[in-house]
């Protein structure tokens, strides 16, 4: 499978994932600049964390406009997989494809630090790899990373089961003190209801390899290889099953 | 035409830099403010346009692109018809 990774001005996460995904991963890795309204035939999109367009406005708010995002937008409507880190999170909450928007963290500080991470769904395309309850080390970096969604919104969202990660102690309990950013239900990570759309606040980029401090981040990619490198012959599989009942 | 949009958090949104001025100006004794909430200010100077396409144009930039509707409300007037 081939991965790209979008490059806006202000990305600054984008060599890290590029590295993380084509030399950690081994899988073709390609550069998508946000001008552009091409996506290369990847399949699988990441927004890189950073501060595209200087946070200007908003986090995430004029990435949005990128023709690039267009494309975006239309290849996760169709079903394509988009994995929004930090910033990429950020967009992809401004872009509408996520539900919710994120306020400045709680205590008003820039945080940088390692933080877990619980899994609370091990069935998505995102977390296949990993184990439900399974707490990854994984850091953040990040100054708007409060989740907010309306009462309701956030209702929908825990009974689809659209969280995905949670911020919790190392022994995966959800406290409010390991909620280092003030988010709405400890909320570190969604996905769309559909499944192929991800953002998180973490950086697994920042953690895929030992000498990086914590390999727990491959997670997220190796699942990600797992489901769509075996998605091929599943659709065949039913493709034909449908065709069968017609 | 100028107009100025007033784009602030919704009342139901916690706004915690509004929150920091309110602890900073009490510990100055201001103790008359009872709350602060902080928002941003854009002063667009706009062609061609009357008032009534103003009032609809306006609006549609301020809740497409300079507030999130999610979290923020607006407000805006116009300072200056010519």
């Amino acid at each position: 499978m081939k991965f790209g990774v979008v490059q806006f001005p202000g990305s600054n996460c984008d060599f890290d994932a590029f590295h993380a995904l084509r030399n950690v991963m081994k899988r073709p890795t390609v550069m998508l600049w946000h001008k552009d309204h091409d996506l290369q035939g990847v399949d699988c999109v990441v927004l890189p964390g950073g501060f595209a367009y200087g946070d200007y406005l908003r986090v995430g708010a004029i990435a949005r406009f990128s023709p690039l995002m267009q494309e975006v937008r239309t290849f996760a409507r169709g079903g394509g997989h988009v994995l929004g880190i930090c910033n990429g999170f950020q967009v992809l909450l401004e872009l509408g494809l996520l539900p919710g928007a994120m306020l400045r963290n709680k205590d008003l500080k820039f945080l940088c630090q390692h933080v877990h991470i619980r899994v609370e769904d091990a069935k998505t395309d995102f977390t296949r790899a990993a184990r439900k309850g399974q707490v990854l080390r994984i850091p953040i970096a990040h100054f708007d990373g409060n989740y907010y969604a309306p009462a309701r919104t956030l209702r929908d969202i825990e009974r689809n089961g659209q969280v995905v990660f949670r911020y919790c102690e190392a022994d995966g309990t959800v406290t409010a003190e390991a909620n280092v950013n003030g988010s709405m239900g400890n909320i570190a990570g969604i996905r769309n209801t559909e499944g192929n759309v991800l953002g998180l606040m973490p950086h697994p980029e920042r953690a895929s390899e030992a000498l990086l401090g914590s390999e727990d981040g491959r997670t997220i990619f190796e699942s990600l290889i797992l489901s769509l490198e075996r998605r091929k012959p599943a659709r065949r599989a039913a493709a034909g099953k449908a065709a069968r009942h017609d | 035409m100028k107009v100025r949009i007033l784009v602030s958090f919704k009342d139901s949104v916690l706004d915690p830099q509004g929150q920091t001025v309110t602890n900073a100006l009490h510990t100055m004794g201001y103790d008359a403010v009872m709350n602060v909430r902080q928002g941003k200010v854009f002063d667009l100077d706009l062609e061609g346009v009357t008032r009534k396409e103003a009032e609809a144009l306006v609006p549609e930039i301020a809740h497409r692109v300079l507030a999130n509707p999610i979290i923020e409300k607006f407000d805006w007037e116009i300072l200056k018809v010519r």
